[in-house]
């Protein structure tokens, strides 16, 4: 047998088929479809944690995703460990191991309990009076005590080894809940032909007809018909069935987000299984079928174990076959808990009494309950509970018709089911963006203005009646589905046997005649926040709901207040004595019930978190044990180390090779656009700080290009390869951005002209092979080109073919050698840098990475954009004046530079640092200040923009920008730092061949 | 002079696991000659003329004759391929014929490399990164277009209703070829 | 997400584009010509306004077009899709829609 409160028979669960599960490392039985909620309370368990603040125990209170309480830790190891599940939403499997949360040592002995002790100091908004003095002890002592006692559960401290997926999906109509509105609406929409998503957080469809006994529907049962309706959609090949699956996010123009739970039911899963999957669904039209959460009345002591929502009693009953306790008191404000009653009694529960908040409560179902002998106490509250771990008897009250409460009677039981009505749920709607508008008649906020294409149906916008909930529910669907514009939708009109409950209830907290100073009643569970917390806040002058949302944090927890939320709205227009609506209503946010962040990563986990760009020559740079260092998506080669050679070590050789033999470098990645059209010239006039009509072709041109705003935005050379076509080359990280501004001036300010831009990034591997000797190495391999001094001299690029493939090889350094950028279609790239490398073999040729490639640039002085540049460097600042077109009328860019502040005389300017100790190197960043002993806050002056040891000149080299840098050079200044201040000399930013002999050769 | 340099795929490495997943069939295509061609009203139809294949009006489709395909890229963008032909040589006849026009053609044959996706799961494993809705109704036979899938920009065009071609920037292909992996995972 | 109407492409998804600011910011033909205070008003200053937006969106992975919308700030709603280069175009009274 599956625990001692089993009922022999009836619900869903299929008894012949035993389920082991362990709860705090003791072993239960329950049965195949039970909840780890309804498995425990069949065992007897209502005791399954303790209370954020307090540590108070708390015991199961709902059958769904709106329970507050019963928060559990799922998983049999760290690595699959899940913290803050909601037992009422875990499907038991065989091995199942969950434990309490929130306890220390034990559930039931939990030494944090003694913070009830000091509840007096614990009230609303402690943590902003109470750790005040002395200032110092905040962070080193309150603040780390405060971290340690605060949260819920434990995260795991295992990487999750789980899989999670996301994919998009689109369909005409998305049904949101499948109780009867919805699996209606669906009915109905997909009669039409249009294509329907139905999804369901739980794992049974069917919603609230899942445990209704008695109403029948086209002279079905509720479960006949509802296994009906949901064989139908499955044979329906337009509509798609999503059980397990939580709508939680709603966003703009019907994207939603869907999070299937897919192997958390299962015992040992099938390992290629995702655990869980994010649909991001578009839908044309979505039917809101997310129906309505009971509300807790808010009595003295209402947070014991045993004490239950009366719907949620009914739902174990009817539907998993358990009796949630013996004897049951019941106190209501409604019609629906009296259905509850008879259910639990015909099910085996004795009803000791209903307390009914109501003066004369009336109609059928109470009529039922009187002539089933149950004692029906009018006008009638809770005082107050007793029982430590479990609830053992009530105390009522007499509710005078002045408002009095005395107090009448104690009965013992243990279970007390309560229920204030029921509040639509109407989060997935406020998420869209829609307005609620609020029903006095049924005391509940429903939808109105929509701003998506979107409706609601059923008991979310208040309808509670299932004859008309399913009408509604057809209507909805096939509005829907015409909406989308598919016709022939037809209208439907369901026959139901059975009687409407009615729409009675109650907001705030009941009457109750204690001292709501000395009682305490929980508004909200999770967060544990009394009546007492929020009236202190009204007192101490929060008037607007979101304050005093934030000041108590009620309705701040992971549940978000799903069943606290209007009691606590209902409290604050009680004390404030002012209608409900004006009190406002906090805003629903996404997720509905939590979401893991597995889910969220999907598959950008790990090597697919980005693209990692490689290029052709990659591997053969592995294979030679290259370090690399990523630069945008790309990985590039930082250094060649040999064996035993650090950093350090391997770039001084590399920078020796180049300076004295040959180097090769990868250069793939450089950004390039091909320009092409008899206007091609004249774009680049206007794009490029340069002047580009009289470079002829086969020419090359060191290029700038500035924002509008007329800093630096990026720089490159450029080959004239055809008097209508350039070949463009950016920085790496700059290639998308470059094309972008292009293609937007090209495309909406000069349309007109005549000229195309081709991103050719990848089309075009960028071999780049300097040094004296580099002309050495490749000349055996060109075929076409001459490449002597007189017939290509600097800064001329050539087509022909390199060991037999096209080449557009330029001859251009960025070393300050003789060189050579060998470009080939991408996919030679790799054959040809290891011909490169075969030819070279006999001249040293050395591979070298970006590191010394910044070394040999810095000696140089050549700008590196986003080291030397940072969005407010111009031209001129950075040592570019000369590469603006002075004839030319207009650049972008060059209205600005005439701006007075572009044009001061105190700008930051681009100046060599070289540190009087030639051993020092400086720190890239580091400020430059011209008194190391002034009192802080010092004038900074400028800073680091590189820094590098220079094997070449045996010292160490630095570029900086500083505060009219240029009329400083030949002074000293000096970069303050940690362990005392450097001095350093200003010098022209070139350090090596500064007339470029090199170059000449 | 040395010889002849060999074409490296992008893809070759990663393609050469063979996986055999029915529902779902990722393969390499063979290297082609693509050309990039952008221009004037009047250079597109002499540009069609020249390649044998008219470039489609239509915005995001394909046409295909011979062994040529001219694809749909922007309203004045086409994509000209051309299996088993010297990209040089399919350069230099185009540029012959569209002489004086106002256009702009670009060897981009190496850019790109090109998968096949294959199979009924084909759309559902495409949209675990691509956003588009691929149902035969909004994504017919016959459609191409750019979009994304993950993190990368992708050509996507289906010549069959369970067959996708994904022609992607040489850097991303190994990117995109996993992901898709990773997505036919629940297959295998 | 935002769904975006191209209009060369049809609706797409928001990651297939990126976001160019406000539309009908035209470079001014002859920037020499412009005082400074002109100037730093084309470069800086937009109308951010709470309601209908024109505004620049490239189909960056798709058809690579610049294009304008008219959309709502608030509620997000995009009642027009216009090709760059033509004027903005006059909404019906309800907004919810272009003149035709």
């Amino acid at each position: 047998m599956s625990g001692r409160f089993r009922a022999p028979s009836g619900g869903r669960v299929d008894r012949a088929k035993p389920v082991r599960f362990s709860f705090d490392g003791q072993s239960y039985q329950g049965v195949a479809g039970d909840t780890l909620a309804s498995a425990l309370l069949a065992n007897g368990v209502h005791l399954v944690g303790r209370s954020f603040k307090y540590h108070r125990p708390r015991g199961i209170v709902t059958a769904g995703s709106d329970e507050p309480n019963a928060l559990v830790g799922v998983g049999a190891d760290d690595a699959h460990y899940t913290p803050n599940m909601r037992a009422t939403q875990i499907e038991i499997y065989e091995g199942l191991v969950a434990e309490s949360q929130n306890r220390w040592p034990s559930l039931r002995f939990d030494v944090g309990a003694i913070n009830e002790a000091f509840a007096p100091f614990l009230s609303a908004g402690f943590y902003y009076k109470t750790f005040m003095w002395p200032p110092a002890a905040w962070k080193r002592i309150y603040e780390p005590l405060i971290r340690r006692a605060a949260g819920l559960g434990r995260a795991p401290a295992k990487p999750d080894p789980d899989r999670y997926t996301q994919v998009y999906a689109h369909c005409d109509v998305l049904v949101i809940g499948a109780g009867p509105a919805g699996m209606a609406a669906a009915l109905a929409a997909s009669a039409t032909g249009a294509r329907v998503f139905l999804c369901d957080e739980q794992a049974e469809m069917g919603g609230s007809l899942l445990s209704e006994k008695t109403a029948m529907i086209e002279g079905q049962s509720a479960g006949d018909w509802t296994a009906g309706a949901l064989a139908g959609l499955a044979a329906r090949a337009n509509v798609t069935l999503m059980p397990r699956t939580t709508a939680f996010g709603w966003y703009p123009h019907n994207f939603l987000g869907l999070c299937e739970r897919i192997t958390d039911h299962l015992a040992g899963a099938d390992p290629k299984l995702p655990r869980e999957r994010l649909w991001q669904v578009r839908a044309t039209e979505v039917v809101l079928a997310t129906g309505a959460l009971e509300r807790p009345l808010v009595f003295p002591d209402n947070d014991r174990p045993g004490i239950m929502m009366a719907e949620a009693a009914r739902i174990y009953a009817n539907r998993f076959g358990v009796l949630p306790g013996n004897t049951a008191v019941i106190f209501t404000a409604c019609d629906s808990a009296y259905r509850a009653a008879l259910d639990l009694k015909s099910a085996g529960v004795a009803v000791a009494a209903i307390a009914d908040l109501r003066a004369a409560p009336g109609g059928v179902w109470v009529d039922r309950a009187r002539a089933a002998g149950m004692e029906v106490r009018e006008a009638t509250v809770v005082t107050g509970t007793t029982g430590r771990l479990r609830i053992d008897s009530v105390n009522l009250g007499k509710l005078g018709p002045d408002g009095r409460v005395s107090a009448s009677e104690t009965i013992a039981c243990d279970l007390l089911l309560t229920s204030g009505g029921f509040t639509p749920s109407v989060h997935l709607f406020s998420q869209s963006r829609g307005k609620l508008v609020y029903d006095e008649a049924l005391r509940a906020f429903l939808p109105g203005t929509s701003v998506e294409r979107e409706r609601s149906v059923g008991a979310c916008r208040g309808i509670f009646d299932l004859e008309a909930v399913l009408n509604d529910g057809t209507a909805g669907g096939s509005g829907a589905a015409e909406a989308v514009g598919f016709a022939g939708a037809a209208g439907r009109a369901f026959a139901v046997d059975g009687d409407s409950v009615g729409s009675d209830g109650f907001i705030g907290v009941t009457p109750h005649g204690g001292d709501p100073s000395r009682t305490r009643a929980w508004i909200d569970f999770q967060n544990d926040v009394t009546e007492n917390d929020v009236k202190l806040a009204i007192r101490e002058g929060f008037r607007s709901i979101e304050h005093v949302k934030r000041y108590t944090t009620t309705g701040m927890a992971t549940d978000q207040g799903k069943t606290s939320n209007m009691n606590a709205l209902g409290l604050v227009s009680q004390t404030l004595k002012r209608p409900l609506p004006q009190v406002g209503l906090t805003t629903f946010r996404p997720p509905y019930t939590p979401t893991t962040f597995g889910v969220f990563a999907g598959q950008s986990r790990g090597d697919l978190f980005d693209p990692v760009r490689k290029t052709p020559v990659h591997d053969w740079a592995v294979a030679q044990g290259a370090v690399f260092e990523n630069v945008s998506l790309w990985k590039r080669a930082h250094y060649f180390p040999k064996p035993g050679e650090d950093m350090h070590a391997a770039v001084v050789r590399e920078c020796r090779a180049t300076r004295q033999a040959v180097g090769i470098f990868d250069a793939t990645t450089l950004g390039k656009i091909e320009v092409v059209g008899k206007d091609a010239a004249e774009l680049m006039n206007r794009i490029y700080t340069n002047s580009w009509a009289t470079l002829e072709p086969g020419r090359i041109r060191y290029g700038v290009i500035l924002g509008e705003n007329g800093f630096v935005m990026d720089d490159g050379v450029v080959g004239r390869m055809a008097p209508d076509r350039f070949h463009i080359t950016t920085t790496t990280g700059g290639a998308s951005r470059v094309l972008t501004m292009m293609e937007d001036y090209v495309q909406t300010e000069w349309p007109n002209l005549d000229v195309w831009l081709t991103s050719t990034t990848e089309e075009w591997a960028v071999i780049s092979v300097q040094g004296p000797l580099s002309r050495k190495v490749l000349e055996p391999l060109v075929e076409g080109i001459d490449l002597s001094r007189a017939s290509m001299p600097h800064m001329s690029v050539r087509e022909g073919k390199i060991c037999g493939v096209p080449t557009r090889l330029f001859r251009v350094s960025f070393t300050g050698e003789l060189g050579f950028e060998v470009n080939v279609p991408a996919g030679y790239g790799r054959a040809v840098w290891e011909a490169i490398v075969a030819a070279g073999h006999a001249y040293g040729i050395t591979p070298y990475g970006t590191e010394t490639m910044h070394v040999l640039r810095a000696e140089k002085g050549f700008i590196v954009v986003g080291q030397e540049t940072d969005g407010t460097v111009t031209p001129d600042d950075c040592g570019l004046g000369w590469t603006i077109g002075k004839a030319k009328k207009d650049f972008v860019g060059k209205r600005s530079l005439a701006r007075p502040a572009m044009m001061a005389g105190d700008r930051k300017q681009l100046v060599g640092l070289l540190t009087v100790d030639p051993k020092t190197v400086l720190e890239v960043g580091a400020q430059v200040v011209a008194d190391p002993n002034q009192p802080i806050p010092m004038i900074m002056l400028g800073h680091v923009t590189s820094s590098y040891w220079s094997a070449t000149l045996n010292r160490s080299i630095a570029l900086a920008l500083v505060r009219g840098g240029r009329t400083r050079i030949g002074t000293r200044l000096s970069v303050p730092m940690p362990d005392g201040p450097i001095a350093v000399e200003l010098v022209e930013p070139i350090f090596y061949d500064p007339k470029g002999a090199r170059l000449d050769v | 002079m040395s010889d002849l340099a060999i074409r490296e795929n992008s893809l070759g490495r990663l393609a050469s696991v063979i996986r055999n997943i029915p529902s779902a069939t990722l393969a390499v295509l063979p290297d082609t000659a693509k050309l990039l061609f952008r221009g004037r009203p009047a250079a597109v139809d002499v540009a069609g003329r020249a390649f044998g294949v008219a470039m489609p009006q239509e915005a995001c489709r394909f046409s295909a004759r011979g062994g040529r395909t001219a694809y749909w890229c922007g309203p004045d963008e086409w994509l000209l391929q051309a299996g088993g032909e010297a990209s040089a040589a399919l350069f230099a006849s185009l540029d012959a014929a569209l002489a004086g026009q106002s256009y702009s053609l670009v060897d981009v044959s190496h850019r790109s490399d090109a998968i096949t996706l294959s199979g009924p799961e084909a759309a559902y494993i495409l949209n675990h990164g691509c956003p588009l809705d691929l149902s035969l109704q909004t994504f017919p036979v016959g459609m191409c277009t750019r979009t994304i899938f993950g993190k990368a920009t992708i050509m996507l065009s289906r010549p069959a209703p369970e067959l996708f071609h994904i022609d992607v920037w040489r850097s991303f292909a190994s990117y995109v070829w996993q992901l898709l992996e990773e997505a036919c995972g629940e297959f295998a | 997400m935002l769904l975006i109407p191209c209009p060369h492409c049809g609706p797409r998804a928001e990651l297939e584009f990126s976001y160019g600011g406000e539309a009908h910011i035209a470079r001014p033909v002859d920037p020499a010509s412009i005082d400074d205070d002109s100037w730093v008003t084309f470069l800086y200053e937009r109308s951010n306004p709470r309601g209908v937006h024109a505004e620049r969106w490239r189909h960056l992975h798709g058809c690579g077009r610049f294009f304008n919308v008219l959309r709502d700030t608030v509620s997000d709603t995009i009642a027009a899709s216009y090709p760059a280069g033509q004027p903005r175009p006059a909404l019906s009274p309800d907004g919810k829609g272009t003149k035709r």
